[in-house]
């Protein structure tokens, strides 16, 4: 039974890390911030996601599992408003995203 | 009412981040629960803003299904990073839900699913940020717009 939860947690684990190297890839070779921001978003959902899971099959059903997924809660909650607080700073500041723009812009 | 439900909230959150269950404990909990209470009732922060209690009978629905489209985000968010084929779009969005929560939900949303960023709010526009035209696609077909104005019932 061990084992096989230690498999589950190598997977996620792995998964997760593979995520995490995808995003800080991402973070060096997208053209500007905007796009930068994507890559970011996949390593604070995807990493942490993955990394959270795969502590929960260690831990079993204890009170840890519960401050884990309040853990992976508020990250949850609170990445999106960082993400999005760096890309309308770049906004205010009249930096125009690379590409295309489709119909008016606010 | 509400009052109640926050302090419920609160002293369940003690309850599981404590571990000890002393009568010592358990009572300073109480305590500092209905303390908060009372100082989020003095300052009027106890409203449909602070309490977002009507999402609760739908919201594990569409948490599951947020899971599930940020699965897939980050899949194709990672073969566009190994692939290299960026071509970034921004566009404006629609909303038709009623509350201010509802809309910073959608926000949160949008930002939440790798490979679309919010990038600015006005009264009833969000102006997106995609990675890709997939992306930016999936956005305009308004379907998270739909879940999200369903999760808020007022309609």
């Amino acid at each position: 039974m061990e084992l096989i939860l230690d498999i589950f947690t190598s997977i996620c684990f792995f998964i997760g890390s593979l995520s995490i190297i995808i995003g800080a890839c991402g973070l060096i070779k997208l053209p500007d911030v905007f796009s930068r921001i994507h890559a970011a978003g996949m390593i604070d959902t995807g990493g942490t996601a993955f990394f959270i899971l795969g502590m929960i099959f260690q831990t079993g059903w204890s009170l840890i599992t519960v401050k884990l997924i309040l853990i992976g809660v508020f990250i949850f909650f609170t990445s999106p408003v960082t993400s999005h607080v760096t890309a309308n700073l770049a906004r205010q500041k009249n930096i125009l995203p690379v590409g295309k723009k489709i119909g008016k812009i606010l | 009412m509400k009052s109640f439900i926050l302090f419920f909230i609160l002293f369940s959150l003690w309850l599981l981040m404590s571990g000890h269950y002393n009568v010592l404990i358990v009572s300073l909990g109480i305590i500092s629960c209905a303390f908060c209470v009372y100082v989020a009732k003095r300052g009027k922060l106890i409203d449909d803003e602070g309490l977002p209690i009507f999402f609760m009978p739908r919201l594990l629905n569409y948490l599951i299904w947020l899971f599930k489209e940020i699965l897939k985000s980050n899949l194709s968010t990672a073969k566009v990073i190994i692939n290299g084929k960026v071509e970034p779009e921004t566009f404006t969005v629609k909303t038709s839900q009623v509350t201010d929560v509802a809309k910073v939900t959608y926000a949160n949303s949008i930002t939440l699913t790798p490979g679309t960023v919010t990038t600015k709010i006005q009264k009833g526009v969000f102006e997106v940020h995609a990675l890709n035209s997939d992306f930016g696609n999936e956005v305009r077909t308004s379907e998270m717009d739909k879940k999200v104005t369903w999760l808020e019932g007022k309609k």
